[in-house]
């Protein structure tokens, strides 16, 4: 094990991936020369050189369109996102023609191509620059999704994504990038797509949350142990397919279920975890499962309105509270 | 080919479990639709339950003397070679071996699948469409005919939870469902624990599972201990089971007198040309005999027509206003009480009323009453007169929304002009829910009663 940063620990796994198989290459806006907006990229240019680190114009379409014509004849591509909120650009590309190719081509052609770049709130990038993307891309059918909060996930995750055969939507973090971490440097160490992970383990109520949100629930957590309050949480990691067998386990134990997110709630990923939740656990829920979600509004500028749209520790703590029916101490 | 469930049916509201009586078919008999299978006691009446479905009576689930939750699986009727295994593994013990939870495997689709009952009642104008329908088979005529698969579900146990804890019941009755956490309800079938009885502690008084833990960890009463005193010997007291009726009226009063806020009207009647009227109706020959109480049911349909406001349910948020008197009759039995009910009412004249009263009251105490004249009173009369009862105040029974309380004849001195002379009186107290109406409306109503039994060739026209 060595100790990296986040970014780092998906360095290496493009590195890990490039030399294990020809066939993958990095194509995106400022990934080669400039190693990266967010220097994910670093050393790649120098280290196989321009056929395999694409430099492109500024036109998301058009290079997530070239990404999926060469997954399409056999290579691996993986395509950056300078931020994942341009990818709304290429979202035709990534939906009508990424996702469905397989189904509608009766199998000839599978498109195992990774689409990667930070998303969600970070420090100040405003409306257009601070949104939840994972919510746009989990409800089609033939995309997997993919959230990693830790760099040990980023590497394991990003290892795994590519070598899927299927379209895979790999969303980072600019508030992680610099996280430090644990992770293995076995080149074969891989985390399978579509497994949750317990982060914390406890007795009263589970807690899903994921990336920024889920350190937030870490620090509830903490806070509430002094209370009293003995908190689960479960990260999901992989969105789509999504682990429903771990968290409903954890739930059956605690019995209780309180999920974060950070995007604006409305059908978000807390509904549905809350859905299956009640599906599957109904018997098991001793209180209403609670959803912890920002704001339904556009991410303010200002630096506190960003904090209050976001779910804040607080707010975290308070559900906990309520679904254990905790009196405020 | 076509497998029939045989369900305890769901003969009146308030019924949630029921027993055979006994078996008239036994296991391997072939069986026509509208055979009667079983007799059913039911927590008012006894009823043949007839199958509904062709084959051969298979299997019998619940014996002669078990009780059994409405809705739950008591016996199936199918071809010789049908495969009825697993309908058999998933249905629920009897009653009287509730307490261990069965243990079978239990495979999901076998609560869910099950039909509830058999002729639930829907609340509607038309008594006839309080009646079971038969269904069409899809496999040609007798094939499993007439099942019904209600959308509606009642919460009957599942599988794996003793039967025994009304629990899981939460009766559907007005004011009356419990809030309680699926958690909570789990835990409390597997303790046999009475959620009706248990404080919830979460928001809005919801039951939560330490709810239920702390009710089952609670001491439980000393035994109490006689002490001999000199000249007293026995026991110092008794604990008698509570009949099916008497365990139905502790279950349904709570659910009127502390949800329905009451409030009661009482005015006294001359009775002396009722009397008079009565007297010489029943001199007449061949002619139904006529009771007092006949008179006031007759005198009530009348004024209910005319205050269709008294005649009426709370229903949350609107008021069901009924253009028909269906009057509940309060039937005293050595068991409890109970209220049958005489059906359009003020479509009858005083000797149909007569006629129909008397063997309604005579098939309560045979108990042998039919599901359909058990439920659907719009309004009910209770008649202590014959006890010597002065005056006295009725508890409604929901969703009616009021009741007559009926006293005696009496012989009181009373002031005609300057004279004091003895005249016959009787006493009225109406309850009504102030949910529905005001004391006005409850007064105008007892008016008009008063002045149809005042002035009671009224009743005969």
């Amino acid at each position: 094990m060595a100790v990296m940063t986040y970014r780092e620990a998906l360095n290496l796994a493009l590195r890990e991936e490039m030399k294990r198989d020809p066939r993958v290459f990095v194509i995106g806006e400022e990934v080669g020369l400039y190693e990266g907006a967010y220097k994910v990229t670093q050393g790649l240019l120098k280290e196989f050189g321009p056929k395999r680190v694409v430099d492109t114009p500024i036109a998301e379409s058009g290079f997530t369109g070239v990404g999926i014509g060469a997954a399409m004849v056999g290579l691996r591509p993986v395509v950056e996102m300078m931020t994942f909120n341009f990818a709304l650009l290429a979202l035709d590309q990534i939906v009508n023609s990424a996702a469905k190719m397989h189904y509608m081509s009766g199998g000839q052609y599978n498109v195992p191509i990774v689409i990667r770049g930070p998303g969600g709130p970070a420090h100040q990038l405003a409306a257009q620059h601070s949104q939840s993307m994972e919510v746009y891309f989990y409800h089609v059918p033939g995309l997997k999704v993919v959230r990693p909060s830790t760099p040990m996930d980023a590497k394991g995750l990003l290892k795994a994504a590519i070598r899927d055969d299927n379209p895979v939507v790999f969303i980072e973090s600019e508030t992680l990038y610099a996280v430090k971490g644990e992770v293995p440097e076995d080149p074969d160490f891989v985390i399978p797509l579509g497994e949750a992970i317990v982060r914390r383990e406890g007795r009263d109520v589970t807690v899903v949350a994921y990336m920024g949100m889920m350190y937030r629930a870490l620090e509830a957590a903490e806070e509430l142990e002094k209370e009293g309050i003995s908190v689960e949480i479960v990260d999901p990691r992989t969105l789509r397919p999504m682990d429903a067998g771990t968290i409903i386990g954890s739930v059956r134990k605690t019995h209780r279920a309180v999920v974060v997110e950070a995007g604006a709630g409305f059908a978000g990923m807390g509904s549905e975890i809350a859905a299956f939740i009640m599906e599957q656990a109904f018997d098991d829920l001793d209180a209403p499962v609670e959803r912890v979600t920002g704001a339904n509004a556009p991410m303010p500028y200002a630096r506190g309105l960003e904090r209050a749209k976001t779910p804040s520790k607080e707010r975290i703590m308070e559900a906990i509270r309520r679904v254990c029916y905790a009196e405020r101490s | 080919m076509a497998v029939t469930k045989v369900v305890m049916p769901k003969l009146s509201e308030a019924m949630d479990t029921g027993k055979v009586i006994k078996w008239l078919k036994k296991e391997g008999d072939r069986v026509q639709g509208g055979d009667i299978l079983a007799e059913i006691e039911t927590d008012k009446a006894d009823v043949e339950m007839e199958a509904f479905g062709a084959g051969v009576l298979r299997k019998i689930l619940v014996g002669a003397g078990d009780r059994a939750p409405v809705g739950s699986l008591i016996a199936v009727i199918a071809e010789p070679n049908d495969d009825i295994a697993s309908l058999i593994s998933g249905a629920a013990p009897p009653a009287s071996a509730a307490g261990k939870p069965a243990g079978q495997a239990s495979a999901p689709g076998a609560t869910s699948d099950r039909p509830t009952s058999v002729p639930l009642q829907p609340r509607s104008e038309d008594p006839a469409a309080r009646q079971p329908a038969p269904a069409k088979s899809p496999d040609g005529p007798g094939a499993g005919s007439r099942i019904q698969t209600e959308t509606r579900r009642e919460p009957a146990p599942g599988p794996s939870t003793p039967v025994m804890a009304p629990v899981a019941s939460a009766a559907p009755l007005a004011g009356g469902r419990v809030k309680a956490s699926p958690l909570a309800k789990k835990v409390a079938a597997q303790r046999g624990v009475d959620l009706k009885v248990v404080q919830g502690s979460g928001p809005g008084g919801r039951i939560i599972r330490r709810d239920v833990e702390a009710a089952t960890t609670a001491p439980a009463a000393a035994p109490a201990v006689a002490r001999a005193l000199p000249g007293v010997t026995g026991p110092e007291y008794e604990d008698r089971p509570l009949t099916q009726i008497r365990a139905t009226i502790a279950k349904r009063m709570p659910l009127s007198k502390a949800p329905v806020p009451h409030f009661y009207v009482t005015s006294e009647v001359a009775m002396d040309r009722a009397w008079a009227l009565r007297e010489e109706l029943n001199a007449l020959d061949g002619a139904p005999k006529i009771s007092v109480n006949d008179l006031v049911i007759r005198a009530c349909a009348l004024a209910l027509l005319q205050h269709p406001e008294v005649n009426a349910s709370f229903q949350g948020d609107s008021v069901r206003v009924w253009h028909r008197a269906h009057i509940g009759i309060a039937v005293a039995l050595e068991e409890g009480l109970i209220t049958p009910v005489l059906r359009d009412c003020q479509a009858k004249s005083l000797g149909q009323i007569a006629v129909e009263s008397r063997d309604l009251a005579e098939r309560t105490r045979a108990r042998k009453l039919k599901a359909h004249e058990l439920s659907g009173a719009t309004f009910s009369i209770s008649n202590l007169g014959m006890f010597d009862v002065a005056e006295f105040s009725a508890i409604i029974n929901p969703p009616e929304g009021a009741i007559l309380a009926v006293g005696s004849v009496r012989r009181v001195p009373v002031a005609d002009g300057d004279e004091v002379t003895v005249g016959r009186r009787m006493m009225l107290t109406i309850s009504c829910d102030h949910r529905v109406m005001d004391g006005a409306m409850g007064a105008r109503f007892l008016q008009t009663v008063k002045r149809y039994l005042e002035e009671p060739l009224r009743l005969l026209v």
